[in-house]
């Protein structure tokens, strides 16, 4: 166990380790201080936090812009919870069925591009091609009841389930806030690896990367297969949390963007970037709209709005995200990889 | 001698233009081979060749016995071959360590191992102290020598090098030259190498092949390459003489 930990801290300064434990110490108690408004926007911040990683993986690491992200939630949200309406099958088990699913899904669309030099912008559009073209097919899917909508039976507060994912929202907070943190272990991890300097070498320049030897399309395989899996947590949270589903909804475009706002804003490609981005962005918007409701005004979109010019003030102020000046400020420089 | 790399009527057509025409030549293991030659000669198609970047039209690449012709670049690099870019190209974000450390990474599969066979690439070329910087912020001779060691951590049998003497100043040259002779001398490394700086190739190459439209010209010791006519006309000029 110690020398576990030892390998995960090292490299980084006391100082780093001491912001992070007290990071986390906040959040842990986060339930007993916040009111059941601040705890669901913690969710959501928390869940932002863990899609923006898991997208930061392919993008950030490996330099392949994915802009369909919403296929793997979609489909981390919808196999679990077919399993669960139809067959009684836990959320878990579902987990371990959506995992291999989405990674498949990742892969096909990787090797297509891949395989055929579709790269850059064009992958981009494939990948939104995708998550349109499992929007469309979902919502004539009978067995998820098509654009009905497929809905889980609603919690019931007395009790929290863990193993079927019934429970309170602080169930649902330390299910998440786990999540989060095991994203950003692997992240760290991973691009500690050989295959994460591989990836680094792929997102600066893929010829030189194969001039050097690395097998490209391996690597870039690799990297969206782990980001799809990765991803596909998000959906089976997501579908247990809010327990109704919606093929519109939940492979809606705004959903893919939704997860790399965080990533752009904190930092793309830095480790504590996709999580600060998203504390920012949420933090700042649901403090807009409860502040406009304090003044009683009523923006339908403010949130939007909001975002948007977040967005414009980061790409011209600080074109590589929050948090590497910050992290400069706070003495713990990540080493800009 | 054996020949580690041989090429046997190797040609590639762009379009109308005859690039690379019918070029053969061994290199014996073990030495300092130089390809000269004008601009628009074939040199850097024929280094694409060899590298895997390009496909020949027609001909053979062996290499160690082997065919290579048709590999992707990534699987020519992993036989031993290492290449530099004419127009240098290190990974621009990542620091001098880091980018030596992925050519290391080849032939290592433990990240700790891998930073220890980069280390002392980056001692042999005088680029340790530097190992914190961004690639970017070099200047071009250090980028020119992070291009070499990046190529050498991958331990390559052969090492293409496309014209690392390019803009560089003679002093500068010479250290390059110094530095590629002394790991020549010491691990018996092949070097191909193409190069326009003749102060450079009468000082490094044991063999030259002149090219000249994408026709091999003239090849044997620089001594012997510079006094040829065809060579003096097509390239050097009289008063190379």
């Amino acid at each position: 166990m110690a020398a576990m930990i030892a390998r995960l801290t090292d490299g980084l300064s006391r100082r780093a380790i001491g912001l992070l434990a007290a990071l986390l110490a906040v959040l842990l108690a986060a339930p007993w201080i916040a009111n059941d408004y601040l705890l669901t926007v913690l969710i959501v911040i928390l869940y932002l936090a863990y899609t923006g990683q898991a997208w930061n993986i392919m993008m950030g690491f490996a330099g392949q812009l994915s802009l369909g992200h919403a296929i793997y939630a979609g489909l981390g949200a919808y196999i679990p919870a077919v399993l669960f309406t139809r067959l009684g099958i836990g959320p878990w088990v579902g987990l371990l069925a959506a995992i291999p699913a989405a990674a498949a899904c990742g892969a096909i669309i990787g090797f297509l591009a891949f395989r055929f030099g579709v790269a850059g912008v064009y992958f981009a559009i494939l990948t939104i091609a995708f998550a349109e073209f499992a929007r469309i097919g979902f919502d004539h899917l009978t067995i998820v009841n098509a654009s009905a909508g497929l809905f889980l039976p609603v919690a019931q507060l007395s009790h929290n389930d863990l193993w079927r994912l019934r429970g309170s929202p602080t169930m649902f907070y330390y299910v998440i806030l786990t999540a989060t943190v095991f994203a950003l272990i692997l992240s760290r991890l991973l691009l500690r690896s050989r295959m994460g300097y591989f990836w680094l070498a792929i997102r600066e320049d893929e010829q030189a990367a194969r001039a050097a030897g690395v097998d490209t399309f391996r690597y870039k395989m690799y990297a969206v297969m782990i980001s799809a899996a990765v991803t596909s947590f998000a959906g089976v949270f997501y579908a247990f949390f809010y327990n109704n589903l919606f093929p519109e909804q939940v492979f809606n475009i705004s959903r893919s963007i939704e997860m790399i706002l965080g990533p752009i804003i904190g930092g793309i490609g830095t480790l504590f970037g996709p999580i600060l981005g998203a504390f920012v962005l949420t933090g700042l918007a649901e403090s807009v709209t409860s502040a406009l409701a304090a003044f009683g005004i009523d923006l339908p979109g403010a949130k939007q709005i909001f975002y948007g010019l977040c967005l414009l003030l980061v790409v011209v102020a600080l074109p590589e995200g929050i948090w590497p000046s910050l992290a400069r400020r706070l003495g713990v420089g990540e080493r800009k990889r | 001698m054996t020949a580690l790399l041989s090429l046997e009527r190797v040609s590639k057509r762009f379009r109308g233009l005859l690039a690379v025409d019918a070029v053969s030549f061994d290199v014996p293991d073990g030495v300092i081979f130089a390809v000269i030659g004008p601009n628009g000669a074939g040199k850097t198609t024929l280094f694409n060749m060899i590298a895997g970047a390009m496909t020949p039209d027609d001909g053979a690449i062996t290499f160690a016995g082997q065919a290579i012709n048709g590999l992707t670049s990534d699987a020519v690099c992993r036989r031993g071959v290492a290449r530099t870019f004419q127009l240098v190209r290190p990974f621009p974000a990542l620091s001098v360590e880091d980018n030596v450390i992925i050519g290391a990474l080849l032939h290592h599969r433990d990240v700790g191992a891998a930073r220890d066979r980069a280390l002392d690439v980056l001692r042999r070329l005088d680029l340790f102290d530097k190992r914190r910087q961004i690639a970017s912020t070099l200047t071009l001779p250090d980028r020119k020598r992070l291009e070499v060691a990046r190529a050498l951590a991958t331990e390559p049998k052969l090492l293409l090098l496309d014209e690392v003497m390019a803009g560089l100043r003679p002093t500068e040259t010479d250290r390059m030259v110094a530095t590629l002779r002394e790991i020549n001398r010491e691990s018996g490394l092949t070097i191909l190498l193409i190069e326009h700086v003749m102060r450079a190739v009468m000082a490094l190459a044991a063999r030259v092949l002149v090219l000249d439209h994408g026709v091999a010209i003239a090849a044997g010791t620089p001594e012997a390459v510079v006094r040829d006519p065809a060579v003096v006309r097509s390239y050097l000029g009289t008063e190379a003489l």
